[in-house]
């Protein structure tokens, strides 16, 4: 299992969710990648993502400069 | 056994499209949506900017539409491809900067490269939600074979919404779908669609108009073009066309325009381009962040210093001190009287 970074920072929806979704694609079931935004869009787009594409959102952190999506790779 | 066929749905994020994979599902089709990123699609991004509207969901609607169907969705950066529609549209402009035919042949010719790409899916055509005669440019009986033919979709190009009005395509005529199943709506006229929606049970959609790209906004396009005439150049990055939708956009002068933020929401996006441009905020008062696009020389510092000063909290002081930094962070510090209303000239607004 892997774990990735993937720095979204200053990115508006919906970049954060096409980065994502382009680095999950070269990834395996159950490596996890953390994804750091700084658009809110974001709190909502990447699960509704995750959701509908058999991925899960397995951590969010939110300050109040930065949020951090840790999503892990479904089937 | 028979084979379920596959199709692939251009998803907006409006109704029609919504309506479309509906309809195909009802069929028994197996749908999954791709949405393309031109830049210029309307988004939750400028409600993220804005503080007045954060109360506002700030949902992305290809995705909510994608996850209501139960359907994959695809979202596809054409960023840097889709410059050449903008620049070069075929079959021209709109009212404002929309080269909405040109785009939506685009679109579907992106669709089907993506099919062959994705060749081991098995995807058996294409699907949008067009309806002749819903929308001015590109929506209209005599385009719409424009679009399949020259975005190489051809026969493969399904639209359920409207595809008794149209010849049979491939879909239909090999069975794959019921063509008397599918629906003949024209017109502005959005009841068909509206009844339809209520019928499969869907309450909650974005605006049926389905005004889903700033080309079309003739403020948007108006900056856009003033950008063009003053860099003498039609070229443009992302972040030129996103500091196109933030704040107050004034040009005194054809070296540079200054985008004056509007509200703490956009203060706070635009310092995240201070590496870039040459900002200015005030020091003594709270004030907006503001960026300046294009050469602002030295003799202008207190022409800009002043402009920004009308926009804060000093704007009735005697003097304010405003802060100039470059991108490469050389500091500079101006006290100034902000200039009256009348002084901010209205031609300067772009």
């Amino acid at each position: 299992m892997s774990r990735q970074q993937l720095d979204a920072r200053r990115m508006l929806c919906p970049m954060p969710v096409i980065k994502t979704q382009n680095q999950v694609a070269a990834m395996q079931v159950g490596d996890e990648i953390e994804v750091i935004c700084t658009d809110p869009g974001a709190l909502n787009d990447i699960p509704a993502w995750a959701r509908i594409n058999g991925h899960s959102v397995i951590d969010t952190v939110q300050d109040e400069d930065e949020i951090r999506i840790t999503v892990r790779v479904g089937a | 056994m028979t084979k379920q066929h596959k199709a692939v749905a251009l998803i907006s994020g409006g109704l029609d499209s919504m309506l479309a994979v509906r309809v195909l599902q009802e069929q028994g089709i197996e749908v999954e949506g791709i949405n393309f990123y031109t830049g210029f699609c309307v988004e939750g991004h400028t409600h993220a900017i804005r503080n007045h509207d954060k109360e506002k969901q700030k949902r992305n609607n290809a995705l909510w539409v994608a996850e209501q169907l139960g359907i994959k969705l695809h979202i596809v950066d054409v960023i840097e491809e889709y410059k050449d529609v903008l620049l070069n549209p075929k079959h021209g402009y709109g009212a404002n900067m929309n080269p909405c035919l040109d785009c939506k042949i685009f679109m579907v010719g992106k669709a089907v490269e993506w099919v062959k790409e994705h060749h081991k899916d098995g995807f058996d055509f294409i699907v949008t939600g067009e309806v002749i005669g819903q929308r001015p440019m590109s929506q209209r009986k005599f385009t719409m074979p424009i679009i399949s033919e020259e975005s190489g979709a051809d026969d493969l190009l399904l639209r359920p919404l409207c595809a008794k009005n149209l010849p049979e395509t491939k879909p239909e005529r090999e069975g794959w779908v019921d063509r008397e199943k599918l629906y003949d709506f024209h017109g502005r006229n959005r009841k068909p669609q509206i009844a339809l929606a209520k019928q499969f049970g869907l309450h909650d959609f974005a605006s049926p108009a389905g005004g889903c790209c700033f080309l079309t906004d003739k403020s948007y396009s108006d900056k856009l073009v003033d950008l063009w005439q003053a860099r003498n150049s039609r070229e443009y990055e992302l972040d030129d066309i996103m500091l196109l939708k933030v704040g107050r956009h004034i040009r005194p002068s054809d070296e540079f325009k200054l985008i004056i933020a509007r509200d703490a929401g956009e203060s706070k996006f635009l310092e995240g381009y201070r590496k870039q441009y040459t900002s200015l905020h005030a020091l003594s008062h709270n004030g907006p962040m503001a960026l300046v696009d294009g050469e602002l020389k030295q003799e202008q510092y207190p022409l800009a210093a002043a402009i920004v000063a009308r926009f804060g909290k000093g704007r009735s002081a005697e003097e304010v001190e405003i802060d100039i930094a470059t991108p490469d962070q050389q500091r500079q510090q101006i006290k100034t009287a902000p200039l009256s209303a009348d002084e901010v000239l209205q031609e300067w607004y772009v």
